[in-house]
């Protein structure tokens, strides 16, 4: 099973929702990562035949399905908001699309319905409305109706965004897992690293209606081709530095310099980018060869048992404020203002040219906690 | 809430009610007196109640046609309005096409115009075709004001449903009729309750058309009670009767969508 995107492109109204793009889908799970109005929810619906593109084809295993209606097709899709069917009890609505296709014995379909109930942990709640359940057990519902066709292409919208912290977790891993026991195309779709690296597989990165980079996650996430996808993957997104790189040696915008490192060599001297993500700046140098970057606490957010910390560092060559933010582990506090220097490490540098390409990435250190 | 505050609102709402029911009090009062004693003394109560006025309209057929005539129009008016409206507030609600907007507002401006304009094409219009005369005249005259009205209700309540709904259940496999009466229809209820009212409430009180496009046959209520003034005066008891029982049935279609109402106006576009 194979799902091909050919040169598709998808303009409204004289607006570019999705430049053109081809990829190809494998079983297993994909997942698709961008901001918002990535084109991630569109690119959903074209692959779901809830819409046509504007030009290109969609093949799935080499059949031109492009024009199919989507009842036609064997597909499942969960929304990011909770939709299922007010008027139907939990039971009726997962057993719906089963009842639609037919062909199945009154206690086969209970038993099917029951055992995806089960699954999603939902299976003292089939009596009831789904206005009677609470939002993770609407979005369980959901899930179930998806999980329950069993069809080759399962299309899941940012379906743990409007759920609460610890719920998104639990139901997380529980997906993991039923993805990993099913021989379908998962299209996954999601605007946090953190999750796209959870959830694992192959990852597309969009921006602005444009794929920018595809591959398997861990490759693209210490492989980004440019500086937009380390931006889109890391949160808090990738600290951007500019420098100069002379005679063997990298100048940041204070003067400062320090000696370039071994996965830099080769590059020609003149401006670049240093690009490091938040969670390799430390409070404390990691190496004799840390680089002290002097600045000043402009906002410390303690998010869960992390802290981000903000700080504002000298100006960059164009007069534009430098800042610099480090992801810390366990709750810190910080006064504002209080003068601080936070430390990189030369070794796990990324290099951006100033046209945002990647010039240089750190060696791959896989067993990295991210 | 200090028990003065409570009693000064409580008395408020009193003279309120008061005020709002003196009239329909005034009218049960008349139906129940005779002439006589509608005529000849002041009494805030019958002092010999009747039940004449009653008798005569549930025994004349020139009275209670008017009320079978009426119901009869005012049903028909009713179900075709909400009939036509559903699949015309669907495509309002769920697609984009050409001057659609447009189209929407002229339709809501068949509701501006008086009833008056149209007289004239309707009358000349159902001589020509032999409708004049028949409820279905009247029920199709209706129609001008009431599916307007009918089709911006429903559309409102239509684009309370989320979209998802119709796009899951095409993929989920569902026809489109099956989803739109298995589903969809469900869904607003309170809608096609409210708009069934208002259609019902409009032809029901509607009295230009409804008398001008009627001689005999179907010759509405309202009509009819004119007819009571004659060159005996006028039947005051009578006419006070008849106004009674023309509002039970507006009344009586209140209570049996009271529920959907209360809803339709917390959720919709009423």
């Amino acid at each position: 099973m194979e799902l091909q995107l050919e040169s598709i492109r998808k303009v409204v109204g004289g607006q570019v929702y999705l430049y053109e793009m081809s990829l190809a889908l494998k079983p297993g799970l994909n997942v698709l990562l961008g901001p918002t109005t990535a084109g991630k929810t569109t690119l959903m619906r074209l692959m779901a035949g809830l819409e046509q593109p504007t030009s290109g084809r969609i093949l799935l295993d080499g059949q031109d399905v492009t024009r199919l209606p989507v009842k036609k097709r064997n597909v499942a899709f969960v929304y990011q908001q909770f939709i299922n069917y007010p008027n139907l009890t939990v039971f009726e609505n997962i057993a719906s699309p089963l009842r639609i296709r037919g062909g199945l014995s009154k206690t086969a379909l209970r038993e099917r319905v029951e055992a995806t109930a089960r699954m999603m942990r939902i299976h003292d709640l089939l009596d009831r409305l789904p206005a009677a359940l609470s939002g993770g057990q609407q979005q369980r519902t959901a899930i179930a109706r998806a999980l329950v066709k069993e069809t080759g292409l399962l299309l899941m919208d940012e379906p743990l965004v409007n759920l609460d912290y610890k719920l998104r977790e639990e139901l997380r891993i529980e997906m993991q897992n039923i993805f990993d026991s099913r021989d379908a195309i998962v299209v996954y779709s999601t605007t946090e690293p953190v999750e796209a690296l959870m959830l694992g597989g192959t990852v597309f990165v969009l921006d602005q209606g444009r794929l920018l980079q595809s591959g398997p996650v861990l490759e693209v996430y210490h492989h980004p081709d440019t500086q937009r996808v380390g931006e889109i993957f890391s949160d808090p997104p990738m600290n951007l530095l500019d420098a100069r790189l002379e005679e063997g040696q990298l100048r940041l915008a204070d003067g400062q310099r320090f000696p370039a490192t071994s996965h830099m060599a080769g590059l020609l001297p003149g401006a670049y980018r240093i690009g490091v993500r938040p969670n390799h700046v430390t409070t404390a140098p990691t190496g004799p060869s840390s680089v002290a970057v002097p600045g000043v606490v402009e906002l410390a957010e303690i998010s869960g048992s992390e802290t981000f910390l903000h700080t504002a560092t000298a100006p960059g060559p164009d007069g534009s404020p430098g800042k610099l933010v480090a992801q810390l582990e366990g709750v810190h506090r910080f006064e504002l203002g209080q003068p601080t220097t936070l430390y990189m490490d030369p070794d796990q540098l990324y290099l951006f040219d100033m046209e945002g390409k990647l010039a240089a990435a750190p060696e791959r250190i896989w067993e990295e906690a991210v | 809430m200090t028990d003065r505050r409570r009693w000064t609102n409580a008395l408020i709402m009193v003279l309120y009610f008061i005020l709002l029911m003196l009239p329909i009090y005034w009218m049960l009062n008349m139906s129940f007196k005779t002439n006589e004693e509608i005529l000849g003394t002041f009494s805030l109560w019958p002092r010999n109640p009747t039940l004449a006025n009653y008798r005569t309209i549930f025994t004349d057929p020139a009275w209670y046609s008017g009320y079978i005539n009426s119901i009869t129009y005012t049903s028909m008016n009713t179900v075709m309005s909400v009939a036509i409206a559903l699949p015309a507030a669907y495509a309002f609600s769920r697609y984009n096409f050409l001057g659609d907007n447009h189209l929407f507002f002229w339709l809501l401006t068949n509701r501006m115009a008086p009833a008056a304009v149209f007289l004239l094409p309707f009358f000349q219009l159902y001589q020509n075709i032999g409708l004049y005369d028949t409820h279905l005249a009247v029920a199709l005259a209706h129609l001008l004001f009431n599916v307007p009205l009918s089709v911006w209700i429903l559309e409102g309540f239509m684009s309370g449903v989320p979209k998802e709904i119709d796009e899951t259940a095409a993929i989920d496999g569902y026809s489109f009729p099956r989803f739109f009466f298995r589903i969809f229809i469900p869904l607003i209820r309170s809608g096609i309750g409210v708009t069934a009212f208002f259609a019902f409430m409009f032809s029901w009180v509607e009295l230009l058309l409804a008398r001008t496009l009627t001689s005999v046959n179907a010759k509405p209520i309202a009509a009819t009670m004119t007819r009571t003034v004659s060159a005996s005066g006028m039947d005051w008891g009578l006419l006070a009767a008849a106004g009674v029982l023309t509002i039970i049935p507006g009344a009586l279609v209140i209570y049996f969508v009271r529920n959907y109402i209360a809803k339709g106006f917390a959720l919709g576009r009423v």
